[in-house]
């Protein structure tokens, strides 16, 4: 008897994509959502996707974002698509942690979301999300590996800008601008297999090509904070 | 790419590729390639049209001496004013090559997307080769002419501007093709160097061809000696392809050639030793 006590079951369950628990546009949209249909979103459970969203990295956020859904007699239930931190700060909110769709975080990153390399430290982190490039990037292109490591297999060029929440790699030259820890960490590297970049930047510190030692360009390189100075280390010693 | 030996073939079964001439920067010698490469593969017998996109301002016309014989236009046939047969003008030298005009008189945004994509579709049913002469810079026309290609000859003169300009086409071509939205094989890129000096180059004026090729990654078509003979061929408004005593002619020939599958040495790319004869009798 005590077998059927726990079942799995489907439901479809309201999706809020949120980019900014503090936007009003937030609100606006949800209210004119519901005021089309009120009776079939009273009372209905949500689930707010973070994918999109680079905030929500204090317990007031998640606060904030409960009482906008509870205001529009929405049920907040959980939340999809979370940073480790994120995901932390909900449980600790009272809301469930649902898998990503399948396909959707991949989507959110085309042409080449392909790595997914296991992220040896410790199991209980989320898997890596690094991002793989294998074509040149050209002058004038951005590109932007969000919550992750970017490894690009071709040169990028003067012009370029590659950027990651993670580390950068650069298995070519890399003649345009790079910026790892974008959002702030302060262990992210650059690596090149040959530096010649107009700009490198980790976690905010940065160093524009005038500034590189000759002796460090056109080879292999890394830069790394090191305390809180930003520095060049020739070869990936 | 099509196999040689179709020489007098009329009608292709296969639907025609469509050849982008492109660089980004103005000057460097796009309509000139543009005609140079449709001659050359016409004379290969392959049926073979060459359409200008530099709406507003048209020379291919020019370059190709047919600027007396335009009637209707590119812009004509977008709007439905005129038929496509009635804009193609035959070339007067060789029997499968004609030219499509552009309109003097308008701008850019007279290219509608529909209207260029359902004269690009009546072309790639006709003809074995599609050549588009793309204006410079990044917007509409420039986007325009390269949302068909199937491959795309980059010209690229070796100095720093011109590199960098053709590193952000080749961006662009790579995420704003029509084969990018649909997600089909790639535009096949091809490198041309254009107005290449040997001489300049060994003196360090000039970046080299290793410098150009490592920069911006992408196979080399030919490398096109600067002569004096592009100017001239310019004015009479004949191909320089159709100079056999050029260099930069017979250079255009080789890159038909390797854009056809050919493997063929480069040639004209060492700096050019005057010999006793010449120094005395002054002919280059």
């Amino acid at each position: 008897m005590a077998s059927n006590r726990l079942q799995g079951a489907i439901f479809t369950v309201m999706v809020v994509r949120v980019v900014d628990p503090y936007d009003p546009a937030l609100d606006q949209e949800i209210s004119r959502q519901v005021e089309l249909s009120p009776r079939f979103f009273a009372d209905a459970p949500a689930v707010i996707d973070l994918g999109d969203c680079l905030g929500c990295t204090a317990e007031a956020d998640f606060e904030v974002l409960k009482q906008t859904l509870r205001k529009h007699r929405l049920v907040p239930v959980g939340v999809q698509r979370v940073t480790p931190v994120q995901r932390r700060l909900a449980v600790a909110a009272g809301l469930a942690v649902f898998g990503a769709p399948a396909g959707g975080r991949a989507r959110a990153e085309e042409p080449s979301a392909d790595g997914t390399a296991a992220n040896g430290s410790a199991g209980k982190r989320t898997p890596s999300r690094a991002r793989l490039v294998t074509q040149p990037v050209r002058s004038g292109m951005q590109i932007y590996a969000q919550g992750g490591d970017l490894i690009v297999l071709a040169p990028v060029s003067a012009g370029a800008e590659v950027i990651a929440d993670g580390h950068i790699h650069v298995y070519g030259a890399l003649r345009g601008r790079a910026i790892a820890g974008a959002m702030g960490d302060t262990s992210a590297r650059i690596f090149a297999q040959r530096l010649e970049a107009e700009l490198v930047c980790v976690a905010g510190r940065y160093f524009v090509s005038e500034a590189i030692a000759p002796e460090y360009l056109k080879q292999a390189a890394q830069v790394a904070l090191i305390g809180d100075q930003l520095r060049i280390l020739p070869g990936w010693s | 790419m099509k196999e040689e030996g179709q020489l007098g073939k009329t009608a292709s079964k296969t639907p025609g590729q469509v050849i982008v001439v492109t660089s980004g920067k103005g000057g460097v010698g796009k309509t000139t390639t543009a005609a140079a490469v449709a001659t050359g593969l016409a004379l290969r017998g392959h049926k073979t049209v060459v359409i200008d996109f530099d709406v507003g301002l048209r020379n291919l016309d020019l370059v190709m001496g047919c600027e007396r014989r335009v009637v209707f236009d590119f812009i004509n046939v977008i709007n439905g004013d005129a038929k496509l047969n009635q804009a193609l003008i035959r070339d007067k030298r060789i029997e499968t090559l004609y030219v499509f005009p552009t309109s003097q008189t308008r701008d850019k945004d007279a290219l509608k997307p529909e209207g260029v994509a359902n004269v690009m579709q009546q072309l790639r049913e006709g003809y074995d080769y599609i050549v588009c002469d793309s204006p410079a810079g990044i917007e509409r026309g420039a986007l325009t002419a390269l949302y068909h290609a199937d491959s795309a000859i980059i010209v690229t003169n070796p100095e720093v501007s011109s590199v960098r300009d053709s590193d952000r086409i080749l961006g662009i071509l790579a995420a704003k093709s029509r084969r990018a939205e649909l997600n089909q094989q790639p535009v096949k890129e091809h490198l041309l160097l254009t107005r290449y000096s040997a001489g300049r180059v060994a003196s360090g004026e000039m970046l080299s061809i290793d410098d150009v090729k490592e920069i911006l990654s992408v196979p080399i078509l030919g490398v096109i000696p600067e002569s004096e003979s592009v100017l001239r061929a310019s004015n009479t408004g004949t191909p320089v392809i159709l100079d056999d005593a050029s260099p930069a002619g017979r250079a255009y020939e080789d890159a038909v050639a390797r854009l056809l599958g050919e493997q063929r040495e480069l040639r004209f790319v060492a700096p050019a030793r005057k010999s006793l004869f010449r120094a005395i009798f002054g002919r280059a």
